[in-house]
């Protein structure tokens, strides 16, 4: 965890993908596989995913707007939401119907979008939670200390020696809820790396974490596959996603759209459609009039767009989400 | 007004068996809400099964006294049960709700006539003392001093209900120092991220229902121990009251029910006391006696905004955990 680490790229893995990366590709060597996973809210098909595989030993980084059901998949295939159809399996071990806190046991933990630190317990009862098989965390043996003392004290040096890799360790007294909000981030991560996982999901990680936590948010994320875990991340920081994904799966409607490595994903012409906007290089504010700028042909094709679909209000608003994303990515 | 007498019936509410009940199901209260988030209203339920379940044995199957507590710890075990398969998947409110009306049903079957042989209906159930009292190991007579003088039974029954207490309290503090009441007070901060670390956080919640149901029980027996088993008693106010003691002490916490019962009732005691003998000597113009007398109740709800609002971890809560509103 060298404060230079950033100034290098990391190193890629590469040949994840048998064949063409297309939409649902095959992997050398997948921890996930699912297969037509749907689930609908009411009339909305929020996720409908044919095949997707995810691959072992490297980053893999799910991305897509608002609404394109990223953290709907997330949930399914952590149990935490149960699809109307489709089978999927972790490991080789089929999960349909399996409860999430089994998922997890299995080795598959995740984080949440809004952070759940554990704001009444202090930030080492919070790690010495994420281990597993405690023998103490059974009631009737939980009355015997004996039982549980040597156990416990291992846990804890555990959790001490991932909570000075996260620097909190001389919060490690604090009430979780007097961390920061990028604390309680690194903190969410930390806690689940104490169940020794086999793949981390985080679903937004760097979500309202300032910059100087940033670098030491993408060291930690790089370290897991460094230590042979996987990682599927949910994220809308496209220089992040360039950064350390090894793999990204972009995600639209409900559907995958598109797979690849980052630089080539990024290049796609459906990814460029449904995330970045097909006018990232017109000026919102020209676009909606505020800003008084040269009427570029640009301007004009979106404008003929908008016009085109007046009563779709959502659409519309879409595209100007969509621009103001590229705003803030170009101003970074 | 006779300061003498309103101080010595104060004090002895200090060690009286009504004391003792309310802070075993205050206890039981603490492991339900205070560690483990459990929105359960209806604590009467409990006590008046344990009340029900220790008279009933004794009366109509003609069981020891002993069996007659381990029936009525049995019977809240299958309560918990019963509320908690359906609720504690859904969110903390559903349970708030269900304890609430379940409470009630509680109490409405034991008072309808259709059970009446068994339970006595609205009258209530007396007269199955003789084998606790058998097996009082006390010589008979008067002991004590002061305020606190009681005949043999009267010492039994509450060092009995204190022994019990003593246990429940040691039971507690075992299990929240432990990895369990660690997973336990996680769920009730957020039990989805308990749920992603892998723990069966239903089997957590149905446990914690059940411990603290079985101190309900328990505490419904205490106060059935020395006089007799009145449905009217079991009603929901009761239910506010544990819940009052439990604030006022501090739900997270193993001794602030102890606490909470005793400051409960010694200041119930003061007022029932000194209210009626202020208005009968005409400090209180405007009420009669028996007004006076009710007046406490309106105090006791006033008590529980008061500290709901301004010491919302109760007197031995922890202090920090008042700095950080919870979202």
């Amino acid at each position: 965890m060298s404060s230079n680490s950033g100034a290098h790229s990391p190193v890629k893995t590469t040949g994840l993908h048998i064949g063409e990366a297309v939409p649902g590709v095959a992997k050398v060597d997948p921890i996930i596989i699912a297969d037509n996973v749907t689930r609908t809210f009411g009339g909305l098909k929020a996720v409908d995913v044919e095949h997707v595989e995810i691959p072992r030993g490297a980053i893999t980084a799910l991305i897509g707007p608002n609404g394109a059901g990223k953290t709907t998949l997330f949930n399914l295939l952590t149990g935490f939401d149960k699809p109307d159809t489709g089978t999927w399996t972790f490991d080789g071990t089929r999960l349909n119907g399996v409860p999430a806190f089994k998922v997890a046991r299995m080795g598959q933990v995740r984080t949440f979008q809004l952070t759940k630190a554990l704001g009444l317990l202090t930030v080492l009862e919070n790690m010495k939670l994420g281990a597993q098989k405690q023998t103490g965390e059974n009631m009737f043996a939980s009355l015997i200390k004996p039982l549980w003392r040597k156990q416990e004290g291992e846990i804890e040096e555990r959790a001490m020696e991932i909570l000075a890799r996260f620097k909190l360790d001389t919060k490690k007294d604090d009430f979780a809820a007097s961390l920061s909000g990028g604390q309680r981030k690194l903190l969410e991560m930390a806690r689940a790396l104490m169940s020794s996982p086999k793949l981390v999901m985080l679903d937004e990680p760097m979500a309202g974490v300032n910059p100087a936590l940033t670098q030491s948010l993408l060291d930690h994320i790089l370290n897991l596959k460094k230590e042979g875990m996987s990682v599927l991340f949910v994220e809308h920081d496209m220089h992040m996603v360039r950064h350390i994904a090894d793999w990204v799966i972009v995600m639209a409607e409900g559907r995958i759209v598109a797979e690849g490595d980052p630089e080539s994903v990024m290049q796609d012409a459906a990814v460029i459609d449904a995330y970045l906007g097909s006018h990232q290089d017109v000026d919102l504010g020209v676009v909606t009039g505020r800003v008084s700028g040269e009427n570029t042909a640009g301007v004009e094709d979106l404008l003929a767009d908008i016009e085109a679909e007046v009563g779709l209000t959502d659409s519309s608003a879409y595209i100007a989400d969509t621009n103001t994303d590229t705003q803030e990515e170009d101003t970074k | 007004m006779d300061w003498e007498a309103i101080l010595s019936n104060t004090a002895s509410w200090l060690i009286s068996p009504e004391t003792i009940a309310y802070a075993l199901a205050a206890l039981g209260l603490a492991v339900h809400f205070g560690y483990g988030g459990l929105l359960n209203f209806g604590m009467a339920g409990f006590m008046a099964l344990g009340a029900y379940g220790y008279a009933i044995s004794i009366l109509t199957f003609g069981l020891p006294w002993w069996a007659g507590i381990i029936v009525g710890m049995l019977a809240s075990v299958v309560f918990a049960f019963i509320l908690g398969i359906p609720t504690l998947r859904l969110r903390a409110d559903y349970l708030a709700i269900v304890t609430i009306a379940a409470a009630e049903i509680v109490r409405l079957l034991f008072t309808t006539q259709v059970f009446d042989e068994v339970t006595n209906s609205a009258d209530g159930l007396g007269n199955y003392h003789e084998g606790f009292r058998a097996a009082n190991p006390f010589p008979e007579g008067t002991y004590g001093f002061g305020p606190w003088e009681y005949n043999a039974n009267g010492w039994w029954v509450r060092i009995f209900g204190i022994g019990l207490l003593i246990v429940a309290a040691l039971l507690v503090w075992l299990l929240m120092r432990s990895p369990w009441g660690r997973v336990l007070k996680g769920i009730r901060e957020d039990e989805d991220a308990v749920r992603a670390l892998g723990k069966n956080v239903f089997a957590y919640k149905m446990q914690a229902l059940i411990v603290g149901g079985v101190f309900g029980a328990l505490g419904g027996v205490v106060f059935a121990l020395p006089s007799a088993v009145v449905p009217s008693v079991y009603v929901t106010s009761l239910t506010f009251f544990i819940w009052t003691i439990l604030l006022l002490g501090g739900a997270a916490t193993v001794f602030g029910p102890l606490l909470g019962a005793v400051i409960f009732w010694v200041i119930m005691g003061f007022l029932s006391n000194v209210l009626p003998a202020m208005a009968s000597s005409g400090l209180l113009p405007f009420m009669s006696t028996t007004q006076a007398a009710t007046l406490r109740f309106i105090l006791v709800g006033l008590a529980l905004m008061l500290i709901v609002i301004f010491r919302p971890q109760g007197i031995l809560g922890n202090k920090k955990e008042l700095t950080f509103v919870k979202q």
